[in-house]
């Protein structure tokens, strides 16, 4: 009886978790979804608690509660801004659950002297060995996304030999506790590498990069959960973890896409090391054109149709409620106001999307590259607003270029570009962008909120 | 019963790959906060090895193990929902110009 209870606990939280995702699709419906959602987890919660094995509630209670104290804030009180160190974050807390639960495990079978079998021994190995890599990984990932470490590749020569070797040994250790599980020393010296590979594994990752980083941590981190399902034979573990797996696997891979390279490239490549001394076409004897607020006032008061194409920059100014303002008065004016969001445009997947939708850009008014890149040759104006790989036209035209084949937008189809810039230095990636030196494009210099600012107050007068 | 579980493992991994693939790119965030929340999940082996008593080690890992795992869940959907609330249609009725962005 007991037992039917807790499995149907966990049937119902399994289809209640795949139809919160599958809401993920309509916008208007996600909302309710996720709380569909949510309601399974209180039901996985509440059948595990029937388990015949818990038999002392103490610590559990106590965990629940310091758990709910410190995910509060996590939930309530992070900024928008800083929603990629945010989720880095909590991937690292559930690496480091599934990690100790292993752990735990292992210990508990060795003290009880049953020793575990090679397929329970698998599934621990892998439980500690995914979590702990993504223990490791995240952390840095969180520490270069808060820039408490540089964001710019950490590389040395003959890196990725030996994060291979250090791979292999992990990868060793691994069987030797397989085939021996009383080799405790083994273990724990197997989690340590782990962690040291996590961390070596992203420290060469530059921050253009850090969507797929991200994503591809948080699949790791549903495997690692999975795994913990099939040590405990656990069901419900094993459905989420695969779900959370499946999630960052296409997150990856769409964000690989996004940016023309291989995932091995982007884990092994360390872009914008070596690039800045190969690209192809540089600046000198090229001009560019800047612009006062005043003209670029009046050039966006008489567009048709303006796309912006916001960026890093933009977030890193806090420029997005002023940008929703701006194109709140062109539209006053008769005009109309797209922005294109590029799939890698800031530091994780839908990052600019949340940003402008947290200040008040209904979400119908953003589209993605694929939907909006027919309409630049009908713009009057393309604004960028603090982006620069992502419109690059070197992606497109320049085979030397480290970025080519990237798909972007293609802003300079429109008639005219006003880009907001701080100053000429390169994007992540390094590169040089010719779009800056194009005819058509003016440059529009100074702190992209403070610029934005300027332009509302012209536009009102023009 | 192992290789019940493989089952399990493989068909749902489908469904998650069938299911999130659909997924716009306009809310892959949402997407990305939404799964953080769900991997909280391992809150269930939390649980156990936290109840268990089997030994002192096993009590006090799984009791780490249990606020790491109850803060994602808690957080994870809270700050999912924050950001739901915020992906709002041009017009409050829904009304104004259907189909739009078709």
């Amino acid at each position: 009886m007991r037992e039917s209870l807790i499995q149907g606990s966990y049937l119902i939280a399994s289809v209640l978790f795949i139809l919160g995702l599958r809401s993920l699709t309509r916008p208007d419906k996600a909302r309710r979804g996720m709380q569909l959602a949510a309601t399974g987890m209180l039901f996985a919660v509440a059948g595990t608690l029937l388990n015949h094995t818990i038999i002392d509630y103490r610590w559990i209670a106590g965990g629940l509660v310091i758990g709910v104290i410190i995910g509060y804030p996590m939930g309530m009180w992070v900024p928008m801004t800083a929603m990629p160190q945010r989720i880095a974050i909590s991937l690292t807390f559930s690496a480091l659950a599934a990690t100790l639960v292993g752990v735990a495990e292992y210990h508990t079978d060795l003290l009880s002297g049953e020793l575990p079998g090679r397929a329970k021994m698998a599934a621990i190995g892998f439980e500690v060995m995914l979590g702990s890599i993504t223990v490791g990984g995240t952390l840095v990932a969180a520490g270069k996304l808060q820039e408490w470490i540089t964001s710019k590749p950490v590389t040395y020569k003959g890196q990725n030999f030996v994060n291979g070797l250090v791979f292999l040994a992990v990868l060793g250790l691994m069987v030797f506790t397989i085939v021996d599980p009383t080799q405790e020393g083994a273990f724990f010296v197997m989690i340590g590498a782990s962690l040291v590979f996590g961390v070596m594994l992203v420290m060469p990752i530059g921050g253009a990069d850090m969507p797929v980083v991200v994503a591809l941590l948080n699949s790791y981190s549903g495997l690692a959960a999975c795994a913990m399902g099939f040590a405990l034979g656990n069901v419900i573990l094993i459905i989420s973890g695969a779900l959370d797996g499946a999630s960052g696997f296409i997150l990856s891979i769409l964000m690989s896409k996004a940016m023309n390279r291989s995932f091995t490239n982007v884990l092994f490549g360390a872009f914008g090391s070596e690039t800045t001394a190969a690209s192809g076409k540089s600046s000198a004897g090229l001009t560019v054109r800047s612009i006062g607020v005043e003209d670029a006032a009046i050039q966006l008061a008489y567009a048709q149709l303006v796309i912006v194409i916001p960026g890093y920059g933009m977030a890193v100014a806090q420029a997005q409620h002023a940008v929703r303002e701006l194109s709140e008065m062109i539209e006053k004016r008769g005009g109309e106001v797209k922005f294109a969001v590029h799939p890698v445009a800031g530091r994780m997947p839908g990052h600019m999307n949340v940003l402008l939708a947290e200040a008040n850009v209904p979400y119908d008014k953003l589209y993605d590259m694929d939907e909006i890149n027919g309409e630049f040759d009908r713009a009057d104006v393309a604004l960028v607003i603090g982006a620069n790989d992502v419109v690059n036209p070197a992606a497109r035209n320049d085979k030397a270029s480290p970025i080519y084949g990237m798909p972007i937008l293609n802003a300079d189809h429109a008639k005219a570009v006003i880009v907001l810039k701080r100053g000429m230095s390169a994007g992540f990636a390094g590169i040089e962008n010719e779009l800056f030196y194009d005819r058509r494009t003016s440059m529009l210099f100074g702190d992209a909120k403070a610029s934005l600012t300027g332009l509302i107050g012209e536009i009102k007068n023009v | 019963m192992q290789i019940l579980e493989l089952y399990v493992f493989v068909l749902a991994a489908f469904v998650g790959y069938m299911v999130i693939s659909r997924v716009p790119p306009l809310l892959h965030t949402p997407l990305m906060a939404a799964t953080n929340a769900i991997s909280g999940i391992s809150l269930v082996g939390s649980l156990i090895a936290a109840g268990a008593a089997h030994n002192r080690v096993a009590t006090i890992l799984g009791f780490i193990a249990v606020v790491c795992a109850t803060s994602n869940i808690v957080g994870g959907f809270l700050i999912t929902d924050r950001m739901l609330r915020m992906f709002k249609r041009e017009s409050p009725a829904g009304a104004k110009q259907p189909a739009n962005s078709q």
